[in-house]
């Protein structure tokens, strides 16, 4: 099972899930109406580093994180 | 050095604080760069939400690229509530000479907008709302919208 967190504006419980890549919690998340808005413009980062690919891979205890767009300062 | 507090900055206290610090190193150069919450668009104030385990690598990798040129980093930054007239940010950088402390502090101020995980909410009429028209996604974001 993989954590997925929703950081910042993202009103969103974390969930666990099965899944063996990002590609599985990308398949995952399209099927939740709330999260539509999210996908296009989250990062995401896994066990707290940025990843670029769905193809990066998980293993079980992984955590998933997405992070909507940013405004600091 | 990253520093995280809550509510508002005492601005007079980091930077007169930071410039002790440093005082003894031979640094020619000291630029603080302080962000202030502005009254616009009847706001109360800012609020802010840090994640701090990125947030800290992103800043370590600044301070990799920036110790070659010699130059230091420091940053501070709120989380929660920031009031109008308030600073929620501070950043500097010293280096023994003008040019690469004028470069560092744009390109590292430029970043921390686009790349930094920090999120900001207006705070009107008692409610915090996101501020999602005036936010940047990270570089790279998206891959999840994508078609599987």
């Amino acid at each position: 099972m993989v954590t997925v967190e929703f950081l910042g504006p993202i009103q969103k419980a974390p969930l666990t899930l099965e899944a063996s890549s990002l590609r599985d919690v990308a398949e995952a998340l399209k099927k939740d109406s709330e999260m539509a808005q999210w996908l296009e413009n989250c990062a995401v980062a896994v066990n707290d580093t940025l990843v670029a690919s769905l193809d990066t891979q998980l293993k079980s205890g992984d955590k998933v994180s997405l992070l909507p767009p940013v405004c600091g300062g | 050095m990253l520093e995280l507090y809550d509510g508002a900055l005492n601005v007079p206290e980091i930077i007169t604080r930071w410039y002790t610090e440093e005082a003894e190193y031979n640094y020619g150069a000291y630029i603080p760069f302080i962000g202030t919450v502005r009254e616009e668009d009847g706001i109360e104030g800012l609020s802010f939400d840090v994640y701090e385990p990125i947030l800290g690598a992103w800043f370590e990798a600044w301070q990799a690229k920036a110790e070659p040129l010699g130059a230091k980093l420091k940053m501070a930054h709120s989380r929660g509530d920031v009031l109008v007239h308030e600073s929620s940010y501070i950043a500097a950088v010293f280096s023994p000479k003008r040019r690469v402390a004028l470069e560092t502090i744009e390109k590292f101020v430029e970043d921390f907008k686009a790349s930094a995980p920090i999120w900001k909410y207006d705070l009107k009429n008692g409610e915090r709302l996101y501020a999602a028209d005036r936010s940047t996604a990270i570089a790279g974001a998206g891959i999840l919208g994508g078609k599987i």
